[in-house]
């Protein structure tokens, strides 16, 4: 059995964002493998079989594919095509659906549960749809015996268990536990590996239709205050002094 | 212009988010139909209608008693393709994200996800969603029917109930397809108020271990310790938590310390939270943590270090120990708020 794992790089999650000419701007800050990916790559390595790493992208998405080959990843493919430009996520998951397909007799396909740059979290759901697999998002635990699969989700209300047939498709929440660290063979591994990328034509589609439409990028409105401190006297004093002002704000 | 908002419920029980969404679809103008799926939720019916649907379309079949996304979906796109509303508005929830999601692979168009504002540009609606954890704001259109929105919850005011309103009811027929899977269980979070429901959320950093006058008990390690110490520090904002109504948030330095579960982060990777009020004691303030609470309306700082990025954004800040400052604080609340 093979298991997929998709993944992206995004700028660092302590980058300065800001809108330029209508687009994002990380400055130098670093592009990484999506924080939430690697919970999910923890999470494909754990399952018994050969676990590749698949993303979408140019040379920049290499970056994500060589920190989940360094984890233990035992191949990465990368699909490259000049028509895969602004895709949206459900033209992603066409994507990333012929090429599972192409992979073949995959039984297991996990993502993070949303990338930190478009915080959309569809991707895993919509490509779940596509391939007629079960969505077996925001997985805290997994427990696979033979076909089925067991697993404990978080949801708003708390936890849900989910029993299902393979193959599906799988999203990681943080409690499923830490993602491991690069090992130094893992690193040297993966500096050497070739990745090979697969073009449209390979994958036997044509680009799909792209239907959000993205107008414009904006800095978010500057937060208009003053930081009024309070201080002077005990602990006591100041509370009294802080309680006054929150009940004005008339909000409780 | 027909609109359709999709209720998400936790076992008959409703997300206020849900109401938000029929104020929402109201403000834009259009015939507002409320969408019900599940299995003894007639009540949602009538809620709905109380909130402003002018119409329900209540599918109810015992195979959608437990959400299972797939089967909704197939629902939901069965209908929405016989009777062609021009948008569906859903509540960002798990539910209603995924749902949205498959309906959107389902119908041929696209979603919109985790709106915060919305205007009509000519029968396109323009939707505004925060990318980046909030750090970038992205305008965005659907360009295919029906539109598929899904809207962040408090981001849009949830209309007065009009007690005894009513509306035209109409059942529906639901098909739910094969059952890919099975809801075995539900483990409930024990009590306390959800963090992006809440109204009020008190947080807390790592400065919640750093009580100069707690002695860890014996037989401690010095990780232990710590975790046992910055406990005792949280039991105190649990306390100013409760007699405010609020929820109790983290940073993800405390999370990471294991001093409090993940689901209590306030972040880029936790959750993304905008309250009334926020009091964050012995939280410095990293980018990460602000991404996920600077659309808080009224922030309240405290921290021992003067230099803390967090007095930036905050409204009140009080340069000083939490373990001295939260506890008053409490008396102080209690005594005014009853």
């Amino acid at each position: 059995m093979k298991i997929v794992v998709c993944i992206k790089e995004v700028p660092d999650s302590a980058a300065t964002l800001v809108a330029e000419d209508g687009q994002a701007s990380w400055g130098d800050a670093p592009l990484v493998i999506n924080p939430w990916d690697e919970y999910a790559v923890e999470a494909a390595l754990n399952q018994e079989g050969d676990v590749i790493a698949l993303s979408i992208g140019g040379e920049d998405s290499k970056i994500a594919l060589k920190h989940a080959l360094a984890m233990g990843c035992k191949e990465a493919i990368q699909v490259s095509d000049d028509a895969l430009s602004n895709m949206d996520t459900q033209a992603t998951a066409k994507v990333l659906s012929a090429a599972i397909q192409k992979i073949g007799d995959v039984d297991m396909a996990f993502f993070g549960r949303q990338a930190i740059d478009g915080d959309a979290g569809l991707t895993p759901a919509q490509t779940a749809r596509v391939l007629g697999w079960s969505a077996l998002t925001l997985a805290v635990s997994i427990a696979v015996d033979g076909d089925t699969v067991k697993v404990e989700r978080s949801i708003e209300e708390g936890r849900e268990t989910v029993s299902a047939k393979l193959p599906a498709v799988f999203s990681l929440v943080k409690d499923y536990g830490e993602p491991r660290y690069p090992s130094f063979m893992g690193i040297r591994k993966a500096s050497r590996a070739k990745i090979p990328a697969w073009d449209l034509a390979e994958l036997g589609i044509e680009a799909p239709a792209t239907t959000v439409e993205v107008v414009g990028i904006e800095n978010p409105p500057k937060r208009d205050v003053r930081v009024e401190m309070i201080d002077g006297g005990s602990p006591a004093e100041i509370a009294e002094k802080l309680a006054e002002r929150i009940m004005a704000e008339k909000i409780l | 212009m027909k609109i359709w908002v999709y209720i998400d419920h936790f076992k008959a029980d409703a997300v206020s988010a849900s109401w938000e969404a029929i104020g929402a679809a109201k403000a834009l103008g259009g015939d507002v139909a409320a969408v019900v799926l599940g299995f003894g939720v007639e009540n949602l019916a009538n809620s709905a209608f109380e909130y402003g649907a002018d119409e329900v379309l209540l599918g109810q079949d015992a195979a959608l008693e437990d959400f299972r996304v797939e089967n909704y979906a197939t629902a939901l796109s069965a209908l929405a393709s016989d009777a062609t509303p021009d948008l569906l508005l859903f509540p960002t929830t798990s539910r209603g994200r995924e749902l949205a999601g498959m309906v959107a692979m389902d119908l041929e168009s696209g979603v919109l996800v985790d709106v915060v504002a919305m205007e009509m540009d000519g029968d396109k609606v323009l939707a505004t969603r925060p990318i980046y954890a909030g750090k970038l704001l992205q305008k965005t259109v659907c360009n295919a029917t029906p539109q598929i929105v899904t809207l962040r919850g408090r981001a849009f005011e949830k209309p007065e109930a009009e007690s005894g309103r009513s509306g035209t009811l109409t059942q529906v027929q639901v098909t739910s397809g094969d059952e890919k899977s099975t809801v075995e269980g539900y483990a409930e979070a024990g009590g306390g108020v959800s963090l992006t429901d809440a109204s009020v959320i008190v947080s807390g950093g790592r400065g919640t271990s750093n009580n100069p006058n707690l002695t860890a008990p014996d037989g401690m390690s010095e990780d232990e310790a710590e975790i046992w110490r910055a406990q005792q520090g949280f039991a105190l904002i649990a306390e100013l938590a409760e007699t405010l109504g609020a929820a109790v948030g983290a940073s993800r330095a405390a999370v990471d310390a294991n001093y409090i579960p993940y689901a209590n982060q306030v972040g880029q990777t936790g959750k993304v939270v905008s309250p009334d009020l926020y009091i964050a004691n012995g939280i410095s303030g990293a980018i990460q943590h602000l991404a996920g609470m600077r659309n808080s309306k009224v922030i309240v700082a405290i921290n021992k270090d003067a230099d803390a990025p967090i007095f930036k954004f905050a409204r009140y800040g009080v340069v000083g120990d939490l373990h001295e400052i939260v506890p008053a604080l409490n008396e102080a609340m209690k005594a005014r708020l009853g």
